[in-house]
């Protein structure tokens, strides 16, 4: 049975590793969670990026966040990507497939996956 | 809404809007019926606004303050036969015991009861996107009980951690999905 202690362990552990992400995320990943997006499909999505922002070792560089209603609604699920001194990127009618993708090509290598955008979708 | 899991997500999300310290989520299963207490002390409501969040009528497209949340959840529950309460307490009238509790019942039997679903997903959603918030939860069951208290969590973690890092919420998913092995 796992009990409460076993967190004084994850505490150790983390120690070194929060001080030195303090203040590092240069990227923030938005996944909007208010009724429209729940009922869209967020929660997997929001899951797939938690996942595979830490398998793929990005965690340090990329935070994962939520938000309410972002105005799309009929785009739902919508995920923003920050990235300090770029435009904001949104991806729309997202999936937790779509979700690696992005993880793969656009967070760790740096290329906008176009054809999930907002722009490619609103032609 | 695909499960009863993701609606409780999305009021629990108007719990954490209203900056309740402490949102508790409460399943209680009999074998016929289910039912979901969402119970907050965040800033509550007037009786005025409290009468508007149930008529999806009165607030789509006024203000954006509330949607479709709640009355997708009351009928959730009353097309199976079942029940839906809400009463708040805003913080301007009482400034010392303020919040909202919802209440909804559901007929498992019935052919339009939504399953529960992935609640233990739903939990770990929403500390991963509020870790300064507090949620307690607990399902309990004819076959026995499944329970976490983000504060118990936080106090054995200290401070300087947050409960949004994965090795917490990786914890936070196998204490939980134990307990439900075991229960």
């Amino acid at each position: 049975m796992k009990s409460l202690a076993e967190l004084q362990a994850i505490k150790d552990k983390m120690k070194d590793k929060v001080v030195l992400r303090e203040g590092s995320a240069q990227k923030r990943v938005v996944v909007g969670m208010a009724t429209c997006g729940i009922a869209a499909g967020a929660r997997p999505v929001l899951n797939a990026f938690v996942e595979g922002v830490n398998k793929e070792g990005l965690s340090g560089e990329v935070a994962v966040t939520q938000t309410g209603c972002i105005g799309i609604c009929q785009y739902e699920p919508v995920v923003e990507i920050f990235e300090a001194g770029k435009d904001k990127v949104t991806y729309v009618k997202m999936t937790a497939e779509k979700a690696q993708r992005v993880i793969t090509e656009h967070l760790k290598g740096g290329k906008v996956v176009t054809e999930y955008t907002i722009a490619a979708y609103a032609k | 809404m695909k499960e009863l899991s993701l609606n409780i997500l999305d009021i629990a999300e108007n719990s954490v809007k209203a900056k309740a310290p402490l949102t508790q989520i409460i399943l209680t299963e009999t074998e016929d019926v289910l039912t979901i207490e969402i119970i907050d002390n965040g800033c509550g409501m007037t009786s005025d606004i409290v009468k508007r969040v149930i008529d999806p009528f009165y607030t789509t497209r006024t203000t954006r303050k509330v949607g479709l949340g709640i009355p997708f959840f009351k009928m959730e529950a009353e097309q199976t036969g079942g029940t839906f309460e809400i009463s708040s307490r805003s913080v301007t009238e009482y400034p010392d015991d303020h919040g909202t509790a919802i209440k909804a019942t559901f007929h498992k039997d019935h052919i339009d009861f939504i399953p529960l679903g992935d609640v233990v997903s739903t939990i770990l959603t929403l500390i991963q996107g509020h870790p300064d918030s507090d949620f307690l939860f607990r399902h309990t069951t004819p076959k026995g009980e499944v329970s976490l208290d983000t504060r118990e969590i936080r106090e054995e973690l200290g401070g300087g951690i947050s409960l949004a890092e994965y090795e917490v919420i990786k914890w936070i998913e196998e204490y939980l999905k134990e307990q439900y092995q075991t229960n």
